[in-house]
């Protein structure tokens, strides 16, 4: 199956919502249980206030994974943001730098099947994560 | 827009059925506590059956409604959270704690009843 990339650009509150949504429909159509559709649907949505908040102005784009032996839906998030000076202390549980509003990362890679961040200082970041459809 | 909120007798009935952003959420954070000021109701049951999800953020507002209407004397009693939105929930670290639930409405409401001691 031919691969095609689908965005949606968080520049407004309301594109939250339209990126989990479509996440969800992605996610639904290649065979995602409704646990799982939930699973990424929140981790979307999670992700893409990341953006709104920090960075103002990025993209969250869906991608579907077909390979022989799995399938998945793979999220890549990115921003043009301040970025993120250490990763490893906002990979920790309880770490937010907006007074408790969001989860955060961790939460979102638990959500996850795979799990994956870049960033550099005033460049930007980079999140990629995949959820595999479960056979 | 606006999350309808519905009077019965001393309760507040609100059954969230749309998809919400950020915005919704904040402004029925407010509506519904103009709405126990204006009707000076005691219970109110927030019905979450066809909620498909439940991030950080509405989880936040959900639970600051809960504390802020009980700091106004009102009992917030949250029904029929979805097993997949249970489990999203825990999973990305909300635990929700203080938050009085039912399993649907029907039940929600005998909980205001018992609590409200009527």
């Amino acid at each position: 199956m031919m691969s095609s990339q689908s965005c949606v650009t968080i520049q407004k509150e309301w594109d939250i919502v339209a990126a989990r949504q479509l996440g969800r429909e992605i996610a639904k159509k290649i065979g995602v249980g409704t646990v799982d559709q939930a699973r990424i649907a929140t981790a979307v949505s999670e992700i893409a206030r990341n953006i709104y908040l920090y960075a103002k102005n990025g993209q969250v784009c869906f991608d579907v994974i077909d390979t022989i032996d799995q399938k998945g839906i793979l999220i890549i998030a990115e921003d043009s943001g301040p970025g993120i000076e250490d990763i490893s202390q906002v990979m920790e549980d309880g770490y937010s730098t907006s007074g408790g509003l969001g989860a955060g990362l961790p939460g979102v890679k638990r959500l996850m099947d795979e799990f994956d961040i870049k960033s550099e200082v005033d460049k930007g970041t980079v999140i990629k994560t995949i959820k595999w459809v479960r056979k | 827009m606006r999350i309808p909120i519905l009077k019965l007798y001393n309760y507040l009935l609100i059954s969230i059925q749309t998809e919400i952003d950020d915005q919704t959420a904040i402004q029925f954070q407010e509506d519904l506590l103009n709405e126990i000021h204006e009707t000076g109701s005691q219970g109110v049951v927030i019905d979450l059956t066809s909620v498909e999800v439940i991030d950080s953020f509405i989880a936040k507002v959900l639970g600051d409604v809960v504390t802020m209407s009980d700091l106004m004397g009102a009992k917030v009693v949250l029904t029929g959270i979805q097993p997949a939105v249970a489990m999203t929930l825990i999973e990305l670290g909300i635990h929700m704690q203080n938050v009085p639930t039912a399993i649907d409405l029907e039940q929600g409401l005998m909980k205001l009843h018992q609590e409200l001691g009527e």
